[in-house]
């Protein structure tokens, strides 16, 4: 609430700001525009500047480290009895005291000091929440103020205003680097937590893979087992079926609406694929789960065959339709790229026109179309709502497709959906494959524009 | 004597058997394409189909109409049940023994009750009157009026007992029962009761995180796209960082909702399921699309505008935000709207980030638990109820009339606004 007061307050003086800026850099030349450094706008911006940023910038680090901070405090203010032990009870104590403070009931009955702790909490936060509204205004008045007595005739406003904005954009343009670097933090910091308590070698090449931990040390199959090739190789089996589905009717599209359809046909067709690029992935999903599936088991069982109800086919069918739209128009994209001028030198030696395609066109378009393939795969790899939903979650080290095999992606998603507690090897074994799944996705990536960027220099 | 006739080698029985086989491979290879493209068409219209054909149905919903009385004493003993259930006894007077009429009891929503609780607490002077009140009906009621539960099945496989069906034509009979607009649908939050479920509340959080994905990711990734494109130095560093947009671009979703779970709700303690975590995951998802479709659009303004103005006597930072950007502002919009569009249809990151819960509420702020209309399908896809099957397509349905919408407008603006130079 206060926060947002805040803002609105922020907001306001910084329009006053700037009103003041200009009003005062006219009246400082008596009128004459031309005697001013920079335009009376640029005054303007200047005191603005001044009101909002550091008071923004102490909202925005408030805002970071304000639950830590009030945290801290009262952790501090807790009798021994409760702090002391190792990381996760530390842990475990402050989700029960963040649980209390926002009202959300648990089973057990608390501790009268954690309720303490809880409503010293709540106060605390409220009385952050009041000093930051009013240091906030007082420092966003106090920078008007000082800005508004520095407006002169000589103050180079646009200079330092242009100065700030450039900061302002190369900041802007960081935040991409930015989330690379939380990506692969966090991904790492947190696959090295689960490679503390799992072999990373039983990881990625144990065959058996069952994230189930006991919850006491006596129980039956007290420890569970983490090993993610029946994972990769049903990723892989998924991602074939995809490939073989998207990989034909995507190009052979491409090749269809560039090199055959007229116009005409081309602005009823482009369309079709664009919708098909559209549509969610959990509609497809559903799509796979309620349609597909129960489709593939039917023709399956009039053929006599045992079709899982979550069978790989059904989920990998979907999946490659839902990646047709990718292959066609980045496949399309290359076909177009070749010149003109080796289709008419293939028609000249009175080459057919699928001949020119086959014989010319494809292998001048050869590499763009690697690529286009290669990040259809990641597109598929990375894919999870489809495989969520229609693909299973038992982990089966097989090759027929009319088996249920569960993925990586699939894995995450279950893994981590509900209430666990952050730091069991079953959570965070989710992170370990989420580091193969962003290496693997990654390098396909960067191999796919590598050969993307060597193959345009050819014709220009 | 004749004259031999040669034949040229062009008109050769096997020449003209090899362009026989050339022409038959060409027209092999045609009609190949052309069944590529119609394989992808008929997979858009069997998904489309079969969404429509099984999610139409939950438009409507069956209706019940009642002749409560509001005794006095029952309301004030907030007994809305029993109010109710003496009012359908006496519109199936042949149900008399206490087995049928248990049977009876399931006929009504279990959600009714609290529908005339709401009534009578809006206007507490019918209290005492005898009202005539249409209540909802159970969704197997409700399946069966639909026809998705059929008569002549056995009674055992059957999910209602004849007792129910009687009691169902007896009130059909009367006219008590019909179909109306199923208005909860779109008011409602959700429910573990198909017929008291609703998408209003997804919908509002989603509109919620997109609200906080388009504060962020707008102004950064415009500012981004001027700044490499306007400003930016030519060299190593700057080529970093747009290796790093274009593979951003290609990061799985499902690992930016792993960097949600441990940066903003790990590390920085922000609130589960809350649709302002949800947005920033989303802003951090669609900025790499923003900043390339920005790229293009401003890439597109011809130089010789950039040069007029600081011929003139603009500074650089002038020309851009003076003749620049409203020229390319089109251009960004649109791709700005694609990738709004994007984001309202993914789901996998809101899953990693809580945003998967059963929450009846109606969101009221950004940091309140809320759920977004793809994960609401993702829920209710795994429901077993026929009725949830059915209101599961029905948001699909609106889900994409969202992003047609959407779509349609950036096709719009596009073609409005479009300048070639």
């Amino acid at each position: 609430m206060q926060l947002t007061v805040l803002l609105i307050i922020l907001a306001l003086l910084t329009v006053i700001g700037y009103q003041m800026g200009r009003s005062r850099a006219v009246a400082s030349v008596g009128g004459r525009i031309v005697e001013l450094h920079s335009v009376p706008s640029y005054h303007g911006f200047y005191v603005a500047l001044w009101a909002g940023l550091p008071a923004l910038l102490l909202f925005a680090f408030w805002g970071a480290s304000e639950g830590w901070l009030v945290m801290q405090m009262v952790l501090a203010g807790l009798p021994d009895r409760l702090v002391q032990g190792d990381a996760q009870a530390i842990g475990l104590l402050r989700a029960d005291i963040l649980n209390l403070a926002h009202g959300v009931t648990t089973g057990r009955e608390p501790d009268p000091e954690v309720v303490a702790a809880a409503e010293r909490y709540v106060r605390l936060h409220a009385l952050g929440d009041w000093s930051l509204l009013v240091i906030g205004c007082c420092i966003a008045i106090g920078g008007l103020l000082y800005a508004r007595g520095r407006i002169d005739p000589d103050l180079r406003a646009r200079n330092r205003v242009e100065r700030t904005a450039n900061i302002a954009l190369v900041i802007c343009s960081l935040v991409a680097i930015l989330t690379t670097i939380g990506i692969v933090l966090s991904l790492l910091f947190e696959a090295m937590r689960f490679f503390a308590v799992v072999n990373p070698l039983e990881f990625l090449f144990g065959t058996h893979w069952s994230p189930q931990m006991a919850m006491r040390a006596d129980q039956v199959g007290s420890s569970g087992s983490f090993g993610a090739i029946p994972l990769f190789a049903g990723t892989l089996l998924i991602t074939g079926i995809a490939m073989a589905v998207a990989v034909p009717v995507g190009l052979m599209s491409a090749i269809f609406m560039s090199e055959y359809a007229s116009p005409g046909l081309r602005t009823w067709l482009k369309p079709i694929l664009e919708i098909l690029a559209g549509i969610p992935t959990v509609v497809y999903g559903f799509f796979a789960a309620l349609t597909m599936a129960p489709f593939v088991r039917n023709v399956g069982g009039s053929l006599g065959l045992d079709v899982s109800s979550e069978s790989a086919l059904a989920a990998g069918i979907v999946m490659g339709v839902m990646i047709i739209p990718f292959v066609s128009s980045l496949s399309d994209d290359v076909i177009n790229a070749v010149p003109q001028s080796l289709r008419d030198g293939s028609y000249g030696l009175g080459a057919t026109k699928s001949e020119t395609i086959r014989l010319v066109v494809l292998p001048a378009a050869l590499p763009g179309i690697v690529a286009a393939v290669m990040l259809a795969v990641s597109r598929a790899i990375g894919e999870t709502m489809i495989v969520t939903m229609a693909a299973g979650l038992t982990a089966n080290l097989t090759a027929n497709p009319l088996d249920a095999v569960t993925t990586v992606t699939t894995q995450i998603a279950t893994l981590l959906v509900g209430d666990q507690e952050f730091d069991s090897p079953k959570t965070l074994s989710a992170f370990g494959l989420g580091l193969v799944l962003f290496a693997v996705t990654l390098t396909l990536n960067m191999v796919a524009l590598r050969v993307v960027q060597k193959y345009r220099e050819k014709y220009d | 004597m004749s004259i031999a006739v040669t034949k040229s080698r062009y008109q050769s029985e096997e020449f003209s058997a090899r362009l026989r086989r050339r022409y038959a491979a060409e027209r092999r290879f045609r009609i190949a394409g052309m069944l590529a493209v119609g394989i992808a068409s008929l997979m858009l219209v069997v998904l489309l189909g079969s969404i429509a054909s099984k999610g139409y149905s939950a438009f409507w919903q069956a209706q019940i109409r009642l002749e409560v009385t509001l005794d006095k004493q029952q309301v004030e003993e907030r007994n809305y049940t029993a109010i109710l259930r003496q009012a359908l006894y006496a519109q199936v007077p042949a149900a008399t023994d206490r087995a049928t009429r248990r049977s009876l009891n399931d006929l009504l929503s279990s959600g009714a009750p609290y529908e005339l609780e709401a009534m009578v607490n809006a206007n507490p002077s019918i209290v005492g009157t005898t009202q005539t009140v249409w209540v909802r009906a159970d969704d197997e009621i409700d399946q069966f009026m639909k026809g998705f539960i059929r008569r002549d099945v056995p009674e055992s496989e059957r999910r209602l007992n004849d007792v129910k069906i009687a009691a169902i034509d007896a009130l059909v009979a009367k006219g008590s029962i019909q179909s109306s607009f199923n208005t909860t649908l779109f008011s409602a939050g959700d429910s573990r009761e198909p017929e008291q479920a609703g998408i209003w509340g997804a919908i509002v959080g989603s509109a919620l995180t997109l609200v906080v994905t388009m504060l962020l990711s707008v102004p950064i990734g415009v500012a981004a796209a001027v700044y490499l494109e306007e400003f930016a130095p030519k060299n190593r560093w700057t080529d970093l960082i747009e290796v790093n947009i274009n593979n951003l671009a290609a990061v799985p979703s499902i690992i930016f909702g792993l960097l949600g779970l441990a940066v903003f709700l790990g590390f920085f303690g922000m609130p589960r399921s809350a649709p302002l975590v949800g947005g920033l995951v989303m802003a951090l998802m669609t900025l790499p699309v923003i900043i390339i479709a920005s790229r293009v659009a401003l890439k597109a303004v011809p130089p010789s505008i950039r040069e007029a103005a600081l011929g003139v006597g603009a500074s650089p930072l002038q020309t851009v935000t003076h003749h620049v950007l409203p020229l390319a502002l089109p251009g960004i919009l649109t791709g700005t709207i694609i990738g709004m569009a994007r984001a309202l249809g993914e789901t996998a990151p809101l899953l990693m980030i809580g945003m998967v819960a059963f929450i009846v509420d109606i969101p009221g702020g950004l940091t309140d638990s809320a759920t977004a209309l793809p994960v609401q399908i993702y829920m209710w896809a795994d429901s077993p109820e026929r009725a949830f099957t059915e209101r599961t397509s029905a948001a699909i349905l609106i889900l994409l009339a969202f992003l047609i919408l959407m779509n349609g407008l950036a096709v719009f603006l596009r073609k409005k606004f479009e300048r070639r130079w």
